[in-house]
Order: C-alpha cells, then sequence, then structure tokens
C-alpha cells in the first residue's frame, strides 16, 4: 500500500511541478493545490498504513487495546487541510483582484514584464510609469 | 512545573486583533489599542527574559498533558530575547503607523491584521512542537499576505503573488519534511525528537530531511538562491509594513534554522553544516552585489537585508560556540538596525514622493539632527566602530579565524566594504548632493504630486514618526558603547544552544505524570 502512494504522491508532484511552470497564474494555483494534497499524503502515509482498530478506549480500561491505529496523522492532515484551504482561498481572491485590476492572469503582462528586472533602470521606468497610472 | 506567563505574548496581540477588528476603525482608537497592546508585550516580553536569563527554560504543557503527547510552549534564553526584540520593533512600528497608515488601510483594519502578525511571530518563537511550528508559520503568512496586498494598487498586488507564491512552497516544504521525519521517529516535540533523531538507524533519510528543512526555512530567511521573493516585494508596502517585515520576518526563519539545526541536526554537522556555510557566503556576496546597483532606496536595503541574512547563516554553519554567539548577537543587532533604516528610508522617501535616491538630495542642510540619525543605523549596518554592527561583524569573523575558515572570512569583510559602499550611495544622494528640484523643502515638506500624495504633517505625526528611529538608534548606540550585558546574555544564549541537554531535560521532565510512567 505504501509503495501505491509513493507512486501516487510522485505523480501528483510531477503534475504540480508541470502546473506552476505555467505562466499562467491560476494553473499556478492549481498546481499549488495539488501539490498540498501531495504533502497531506506524504504525512499521511509516514504515520504507517496499518488495518488496526480504532483508536479508542474500551469503557472500564486506561489504556487503548494493543495494535490500534495511529490517530495522529489524520490530526495534522485535517489541521494542514484547514490551513491550506485558507490560504489557498485568499490567493484565488487576490489572483481574481488582479485580473480585475489589470484584465489578465498572465504573470508577465501582470509585471509588465519589467518591474521585477533587477536592471535598476528597467525597473525606475516601470515603477515610474505605475505611479503615473496610478494618480 | 508551568509558567503561564509565556503564553501572554501570545494571546495579547490575539485578543488585541480581535479587539482591533470589532472596535470602530478610528485613528485614535485603533491606534491607541495597538500602541498600548504593544507597549504591554514589551513589559511582558522584559519579564519573561528577566525569569530565562537566570537560566532556567521556562515551560507550559498545555492542557495538562504532559511533554511527548501534549503540546507544549518553551521559553529558553533565545525565545526571549527573540521575544524582547520584537515586542520593541512591534512598539515601535505601532507608533510609526500613527502617521503612516492612510485612512483606507486603517479602515480596513490594518492594525488587527499587525496585530495577527504578531501572534504568530511570538508564538513561533515559543513553540516547542514541530508541527505547531508551522501552524505558527502560517498564521504569520496569511496575516503577512493581507498586511502586504490591503488597499494596494497594480505594484503592490504584483509584489503580493511573487511573496505569496514562493511563501506557500516553502509551507508546503516544511510540511512534507515534518511529515518524514515523524515518519522516521514518531515524535512531534522538538525535545523528544532531539533524542529521537540520533537513533535512527538510516542517517542518510534524516540528513536528506534536513536539507529539506533548509530550504523551507530557507526561503522564509530569504538565503541565496531561494531570495527571490524579498526584493520583489519588500518595497512595495507601505514603509510601516516594510519595517517590520524587514526587521522581524526573515529572522524568524532564521530562528528557525537555528532551533532545527543546534537541536535536531548535529548528526552529521560536517556535511550539513557545510552546505549552511557555503549558502550563507553566497548569501552575503550576492546580497551585497544586488544592492550595490539599486536605485530605489528601499529595494537597497532589501537586498542588503539578504547579505546581512548571510553572517547569522555564517554563525551557525560554523557551529563553534564563539560562533553561535556572534550570530545570535548579530541577529539583535540586525533586526533593530534594519527596521531603523527602512523607518528613515520611508521619512526620506516621503519627502521626495518617490522612492529613488536620485530624486533625493539636500537633506543635510535642511535636517543635519535627522541625517545623524540616518547615519547611526547606516554606518552600524556597515560594521563601523563603535556603533553595534561593528561588535556583531567582530564576533563572527573572528569565529570564522578561529576555524580557520579562509573564505567565508573573505566574503564577510568584502560584503562589509561593498555594504560602506551602499550605505554611502544613499547618504551622497539623499542627504549631501543638491536637491534637484526643490533644495529648500524641509524635512516633512512632501511635494503637491507624488505617490503618497498626502496633506502636509501635523507635528504629532511628525513626532510619531521621528520617535521610533531615535528609539532605535539610542539602541544601536547603546549596544555599540556597552556591548557587555548583550555578549553575556549572546554567551549564553550560545551555550544553551549547543548543549541541547537542557532543553531536553526542562521539557520532557518538566512534570512527571503518571501517563509518562506507564507508557515506559
Amino acid at each position: 500500500m505504501e509503495v501505491v502512494l509513493c507512486i501516487l504522491t510522485g505523480l501528483i508532484v510531477a503534475c504540480a511541478i508541470y502546473l506552476m511552470l505555467d505562466r499562467n497564474l491560476v494553473k499556478f494555483l492549481f498546481g499549488l493545490v495539488l501539490m498540498s494534497n501531495a504533502a497531506n499524503l506524504i504525512l499521511f502515509s509516514a504515520g504507517r498504513l496499518t488495518l488496526n482498530s480504532p483508536a479508542f478506549i474500551e469503557a472500564g480500561e486506561t489504556l487503548p487495546p494493543e495494535h490500534v491505529a495511529n490517530a495522529l496523522p489524520q490530526a495534522l492532515i485535517l489541521t494542514a487541510i484547514v490551513i491550506s484551504f485558507g490560504l489557498l482561498a485568499f490567493s484565488l481572491v487576490l489572483s481574481y483582484r488582479a485580473y480585475q485590476e489589470i484584465g489578465s492572469v498572465d504573470m508577465d503582462e501582470l509585471g509588465g514584464n519589467t518591474s521585477l528586472s533587477l536592471d535598476a533602470d528597467t525597473d525606475e521606468r516601470a515603477v515610474n510609469n505605475t505611479i503615473r497610472a496610478e494618480l | 512545573m508551568d509558567d503561564w506567563l509565556i503564553l501572554i505574548p501570545v494571546l495579547l496581540p490575539l485578543s488585541t486583533a480581535i479587539l482591533a477588528a470589532v472596535l470602530p476603525k478610528s485613528r485614535a482608537v485603533q491606534a491607541g489599542l495597538s500602541v498600548a497592546a504593544t507597549a504591554l508585550l514589551v513589559f511582558v516580553s522584559l519579564a519573561i527574559f528577566a525569569k530565562a536569563a537566570g537560566g532556567t527554560i521556562l515551560t507550559v504543557s498545555l492542557g495538562s498533558w504532559p511533554a511527548p503527547f501534549g503540546i507544549v510552549m518553551v521559553a529558553d534564553l533565545l525565545s526571549a530575547v527573540m521575544l524582547c526584540i520584537t515586542s520593541i520593533i512591534a512598539l515601535a512600528t505601532a507608533v510609526y503607523a500613527i502617521a503612516d497608515i492612510d485612512r483606507e488601510r486603517l479602515h480596513f483594519g490594518f492594525h488587527s491584521f499587525l496585530q495577527f502578525l504578531l501572534c504568530g511571530i511570538c508564538g513561533a518563537f515559543l513553540t516547542g512542537d514541530l508541527f505547531n511550528l508551522y501552524v505558527w508559520f502560517e498564521v504569520m503568512l496569511i496575516s503577512s499576505f493581507a498586511l502586504l496586498s490591503l488597499g494596494g494598487g497594480k505594484r503592490q498586488l504584483y509584489g503580493t503573488i511573487k511573496y505569496i507564491a514562493l511563501n506557500l512552497i516553502s509551507t508546503l516544504l516544511l510540511l512534507s519534511a515534518i511529515g518524514l521525519l515523524y515518519g522516521m521517529t514518531g515524535h512531534l516535540n522538538l525535545a523528544s525528537l532531539a533524542v529521537a533523531v540520533p537513533q535512527v538507524e538510516n542517517a542518510n533519510l534524516v540528513t536528506a530531511t534536513a536539507i529539506l528543512f533548509l530550504i523551507a526555512f530557507g526561503i522564509k530567511a530569504a538565503v541565496f538562491p531561494l531570495f527571490f521573493w524579498l526584493p520583489a516585494s519588500y518595497h512595495m508596502p507601505p514603509v510601516t509594513v516594510s519595517a517590520i517585515f524587514a526587521g522581524l520576518l526573515t529572522k524568524v526563519g532564521v530562528y528557525a534554522l537555528y532551533r532545527v539545526f543546534s537541536l535536531l541536526f548535529t548528526h552529521d554537522v560536517e556535511w550539513t553544516h557545510t552546505i549552511l556555510l557555503w549558502v550563507a557566503g553566497l548569501t552575503m556576496v550576492t546580497g551585497v552585489l544586488g544592492a550595490a546597483v539599486q536605485q530605489n532606496i528601499r529595494r537597497i536595503l532589501s537586498f542588503h537585508i539578504i547579505s546581512q541574512i548571510g553572517y547569522m547563516i555564517m554563525g551557525l554553519a560554523l557551529f563553534t560556540k564563539a560562533a553561535i554567539l556572534g550570530g545570535v548577537f548579530y541577529t539583535i543587532h540586525h533586526i533593530i538596525v534594519k527596521a531603523n533604516l527602512f523607518f528613515i528610508g520611508g521619512i526620506v522617501e516621503r519627502r521626495t514622493g518617490n522612492p529613488f535616491v536620485r530624486n533625493m538630495g539636500g537633506l543635510y542642510r535642511v535636517a543635519p539632527w535627522f541625517s545623524l540619525l540616518f547615519l547611526v543605523p547606516a554606518l552600524s549596518l556597515a560594521g563601523i566602530p563603535p556603533l553595534s554592527g561593528f561588535w556583531a561583524k567582530f564576533l563572527v569573523i573572528r569565529a570564522g579565524l578561529d576555524e580557520q575558515a579562509w573564505l567565508i572570512v573573505a566574503a564577510a569583510l568584502f560584503t562589509g566594504l561593498m555594504t560602506i559602499y551602499s550605505m554611502l550611495k544613499i547618504w551622497n544622494e539623499a542627504f549631501w548632493k543638491r536637491n534637484p528640484e526643490r533644495p529648500d523643502a524641509s524635512l516633512f515638506d512632501a511635494p503637491p504630486h507624488g505617490s503618497h500624495g498626502a496633506p502636509p504633517l501635523s507635528r504629532a505625526a511628525q513626532f510619531c514618526l521621528l520617535a521610533p528611529c531615535a528609539l532605535l538608534a539610542a539602541l544601536t548606540i547603546w549596544i555599540g558603547l556597552w556591548p557587555q550585558p548583550f555578549l553575556a546574555v549572546a554567551d549564553q544564549i550560545a551555550d544553551q544552544l549547543m548543549n541541547n541537554e537542557a532543553y531536553v531535560q526542562a521539557v520532557l521532565h518538566s512534570r512527571q505524570s503518571p501517563l509518562v510512567e506507564t507508557m515506559r
């Protein structure tokens, strides 16, 4: 079972990276969604996939029976899902805002292709242009 | 024994954030609340520091579950010191924000997000649990997203997208690394991990996981090949936001690296810490070279964050007591100086209306005292005695010489030299040369047009902008002229980091519960 999950995780990560290499911001975010699912699968398989009894303590006992399944990874994954849900919701809203402002989700057009340039002069021109546009 | 005091640095910003969200959005209420809460935070942090300085490591087991099972909060001296600095920067930021944050951002809940950010930072410094550290990073991250994008135009949105993209990837790597480490050891508690990690049979797996942690925290700390999000985003938001990000956020990454690579991954120092050393050297040099070509004042300063991170990582990478001491001292010095430089840069930028040094000028003529105020952190950053940066650089470089790591020492010295070049560039352009457009404009005489377009500042607002700068500059001078107490503290921190038995003892054996006995 672990082997299947390993291969699946690898596949998902590969798809995620393929999507994240795209210039399209929305595709990039889909890549992130996939990647976060892959991370969750890693957490899941890290807790050992065994078929055991649920982690309940019988009435009158103080300890769970021998060989209970590990419930902790599920708790971790739940937390991680909730957190990544929040982060992705925010990122989607932000990219929608960017789309409203700029009218495109193409990373190149978003930045005007220059404002992340490390060259000082083009950076200055780009910033001055946007300052003028914002006024 | 439980020290509930160390929960306050988390609970106080959290409750303030909620309160700020529901209270009316008037400037007086919001700013007053924020300043009062951060001032209280300073006192609480100092109280925690006073307790931790006695050599005890404070712990709290939440829900009364003993250490390996429940979640613990731990404050050793490193955490306590980081808390103190955080609260001081937070106070300075809250005061600066009174004058710098516009009505729109105030209305959208700026102070609420600021307090959530502080909550996340304090939580990250205090937690004794790896998964919890991830959660605090997320709290910090999402509030920093909100602060970055708040009320922003096109430029700010673009910077935020770059910031979000890389930080989300780092988060996923961190989560995977935690999962793998949990799979190997069955622990998430840092103290239990410190015991369990050296017992893992396959040391190579541990090393691979260590590198995954290095990449995850490295993105947060903006080290060499992973720093591109920082100069792309830090000059976009309002100065207040830039300053607190510059002072604190990357340093949380550095703190996490210090914690993880001194407590958990010391099994193969030869290999992991050599990688760290290369990363440190390249971070210094690329950062400082990046700054050399910039004309945008906040971008110059952003690139210098990167180069300075290199010195802190160098302290960790050499992994001797003297080097850790130097690295910790460097971190303390750097947070104060860097936040201050952003504050001052913001005032300079406001006068010109745009961030490019070539359009500035003549400040020394109209505001000589303010110019001196700039010189203190600028020269300290470059490492000129007798300011704090001199001692910081001296300690790290001496540790490098002791270890005969000539290459990294050369890189560190070269970086120091280039830092002077960048600081002089700002000094010559903004302060020394004649102002090309308005030679007689006074310090707070903003141009009628420009990105700020703000109305002239009242006297009180001017005070709010200048007071944090003066406070932080005074701290820099204090550390410079009288470094002995700070050195003693850094020495004690280095002791604690190099010998982690005390940490493990304090967390795992703080309370002997019957449950622990049964599980044995």
